[in-house]
């Protein structure tokens, strides 16, 4: 029984049953199927997160959005500027309680250098309803490259808690067809 | 905190160590050991009770239709209840199951009992100082408090203060262990049951030290004494604690599940060997578990991810899949052994399914594996996680492991407990038996729900899911909504089945019948007669748990490659 010492002392030395065996080779290959799944992914698949990141303060990052801003600003959504980099890019994300700074409109089958950093707390970069989600941290600058591969109008989700007003973060992406 | 043997208070001659001895299961009791277990069971009751109910108040909020709670209360009332259910009501808990593992089935007395008592009192005041702080309305920072986001001082504090008393119950635990090889109480080799409990226990002081190697900066910092802990560096080492915490958790339930079978059903595993292993590779592959939080974490390198999330060859997942298969093999053989022999499910279908321990045993063994087991998996890959880090898929998964999986073992654990610690009868058995049932629906439901309504993107800790105050306008799909309804509806099964544990666990400890030392209550379930079809006892046959393992390992393979089809439809990224 399970809830007294062992009957056999020499319980290491007694044999293990072949469903017991089989069972533990094929998980164990299952657990590297699923290590080398992600590798073979990394080398395949379309779908991989950037490793670029560089550190920066609140003041420089928000430099650089507004330079941007200022660059390519198309027109607003209620007083938010909605900005239209040139395809190829470099376009900057700044998360904020309790928004997403600036929207972006982008056209689809481009690419974009998407930059993400945070002026306060951290913050979850949440795209619906592609479902993409990203966590945004202050002082680092994540860089990654996007590809919209389908118009239409995209919102950006705060999932990480930040503060009471954290259901109200809610950005726009825009993808066009030309 | 290991206590050697010479630090160890000896007990003074005018006060012997007293025992009792259970008529029920031989096992001889210290009855030191006995109020220690009793007192920390009982804690860890009420605080299920008070973050259970905060728990409810969280999905009738995000149930759409009902929407309950103010923000503010609502996000309050959320990190409320991670503090009162993980946190408290599961180390309350385990460390009951350790005293138990260690002094009771070793038939041990306890180390030090007014140490243990000490150690009580911390975590008693810890958690009291941490939920006064939450309630007080200046510590809404989510159970994770990450950095920047700071709360009062006495939030950090009272989990430092909790953590050193959980440190020094474990040293109590070990302590016990050296005694009872000192004095001889057992033959050979601890139990498998006391083997996975060592497990839990060292899991459990490396997750307490990491917990208080960060927020012991993190609280000095709340005082403005030091700059702020880096939210990385805060992130990596608090996930140190968060989730390789959840790894003592397994190690405690899959002891429970184990203990369970031997009573009841007088179970013995397959193979001590395979099982020991099994829980070994727990502490050998404890993952660096904050991998799993960090998947989409800027300044990392995918390397890094791949390798801690996996350790190249998920050797702790394996551990896992290895209980998964003896646990019911080992039910499977004992139910044979015990006459019940018939076809491939004969087992089976005449398990003691009214007994709420076997009842609730056997659901957490198979919701643990089938929901928060494969969805753990799936969420810890790297790749896949782009698709799932912070949708409320993630609550999903760690409900299928923590409440449908520990919380309802724990629960199957309390039946036993009570006639043989506390020495009650159940004072409403039909209430009992249904329980595991009610809580198992809902469980499994909140899970599954927020699972599907998190694959569909609905964001985790979030009040109001259409965005009715925000100055642009979107909405999740409408699917999403009924799940998030359907997680409340069965958000109000596992409340039920939660308030039917709850008062009968009270109410027997306070009022059960009583029953006297030398009294036997019938805890094995009644044999049938014995005719071996298949197999031996000494060579047990086990052909249903070969097809559950089968249907297990086709489920997991399927679900996996799914998740990697909807991860193939997203935007490319590099």
């Amino acid at each position: 029984m399970a809830i007294a010492p062992p009957a056999d002392r020499m319980w290491w030395r007694t044999p293990v049953a072949r469903p017991e065996i089989i069972w533990i080779v094929v998980s164990f290959l299952w657990g590297l199927v699923m290590f080398f799944t992600m590798i073979y992914w990394h080398a395949y698949g379309k779908q991989n997160l950037s490793n670029e990141t560089y550190r920066t303060t609140p003041m420089k990052y928000s430099a650089k959005v507004d330079e941007m801003v200022g660059k390519f600003q198309v027109r607003d959504d209620n007083g938010i500027p909605v900005v239209r980099p040139p395809a190829g890019g470099d376009v900057y994300m700044l998360a904020r309680t309790w928004m997403w700074y600036p929207h972006i409109e982008l056209v689809k089958g481009q690419s974009y250098k998407f930059h993400f950093s945070s002026l306060d707390l951290q913050h979850g970069f949440s795209l619906q309803p592609v479902n993409v989600n990203l966590q945004v941290h202050p002082g680092y600058e994540h860089v990654l490259t996007f590809t919209p591969d389908e118009s239409g109008e995209y919102s950006v989700v705060c999932n990480e808690f930040c503060g009471l007003g954290h259901h109200l973060m809610l950005g726009k992406i825009y993808v066009v067809e030309k | 905190m290991v206590a050697t043997p010479e630090s160890l208070p000896l007990p003074a001659a005018h006060e012997e160590p007293r025992f009792r001895t259970c008529a029920s299961t031989g096992l001889k009791i210290h009855l030191a050991a006995q109020t220690l277990i009793k007192a920390n069971a009982v804690t860890a009751v009420v605080f299920l009770a008070i973050g259970g109910l905060f728990g409810l108040l969280v999905a009738l909020t995000r149930w759409p239709a009902v929407h309950l709670l103010p923000a503010d209360w609502f996000y309050l009332v959320l990190t409320a209840h991670g503090l009162d259910v993980l946190l408290l009501w599961i180390i309350f808990f385990e460390i009951a199951i350790l005293y138990f593992a260690s002094a009771v089935l070793l038939g041990s007395r306890i180390a030090a009992p007014r140490v243990a008592w000490a150690a009580y009192a911390l975590m008693l005041i810890g958690g009291l100082i941490t939920n006064v702080a939450v309630l007080q309305g200046g510590s809404t920072v989510m159970f994770t408090s990450y950095t920047p986001m700071m709360a009062a001082p006495n939030f950090y504090l009272g989990l430092i203060i909790f953590a050193v008393g959980a440190l020094v119950a474990l040293g109590v635990f070990f302590g016990t262990l050296v005694v009872a090889r000192d004095e001889r109480t057992y033959e050979g080799s601890v139990p498998l049951v006391t083997f996975g409990a060592i497990t839990a226990a060292i899991i459990a002081v490396f997750t307490l030290a990491s917990g208080a190697i960060i927020l012991i900066p993190t609280y000095l910092w709340s005082l403005g004494l030091i700059s702020m802990p880096d939210p990385l560096t805060y992130k990596l080492i608090w996930w140190g604690m968060g989730h390789s915490s959840q790894q003592i958790n397994v190690s405690a339930h899959v002891s429970i599940w184990y203990l369970i079978a031997a009573v009841v059903l007088g179970a013995k595993p397959l193979s001590e060997k395979v099982s020991r292993m099994a829980f070994f590779l727990y502490i050998l592959f404890l993952q660096l578990a904050s991998a799993h939080h960090l998947m989409v974490e800027p300044g990392l390198s995918s390397e890094w991810k791949v390798f801690n999330t996996s350790y190249a060859m998920y050797l702790a997942v394996l551990g896992s899949m290895i209980h998964g298969m003896t646990v019911p093999g080992a039910i499977e053989a004992a139910q044979r052994a015990n006459g019940y022999d018939k076809g491939l499910f004969g087992w089976l279908r005449h398990a003691p399914w009214g007994n709420p321990a076997f009842a609730g045993m056997f659901l957490s063994l198979i919701m643990f594996g089938f929901i928060g087991g494969i969805s753990g998996v799936v969420l810890g890959t790297e790749q896949i996680n782009l698709i799932m880090h912070n949708t409320i898929y993630v609550p999903g998964h760690f409900h299928g492991t923590v409440v449908a999986g520990t919380t309802l073992a724990f629960m199957a654990g309390t039946w036993l407990l009570l006639p043989l610690i506390f020495q009650r009868e159940i004072i409403w058995p039909r209430i009992a038996r249904w329980q595991p049932y009610i809580f198992a629906i809902g469980a499994g439901g909140i899970s599954l729900f927020m699972m599907g309504a998190g694959t569909l993107g609905v964001a985790r800790r979030h009040w109001d899911i259409t965005f009715a105050d925000a100055s642009m306008s979107f909405s999740y799909p409408p699917a999403a909504f009924l799940m998030m309804g359907l997680n409340g509806i069965c958000a109000l099964f596992a409340a039920t089945g939660g308030i039917m544990y709850i008062l009968t666990v009270v109410a027997t400890v306070l009022w059960g019948k009583r029953i006297a030392d030398g009294q036997a209550v019938q805890l094995a379930s009644p044999k049938a007669r014995v005719v071996t079809e298949y197999g031996s006892i000494e060579h047990p046959k086990i052909p249903g748990t070969i097809i559950l393992t089968v249907i297990f390992f086709v489920a997991f393979v399927l679900y996996y490659y799914v998740n990697w089809k909807y991860l193939a439809e997203v935007w490319p990224m590099r």
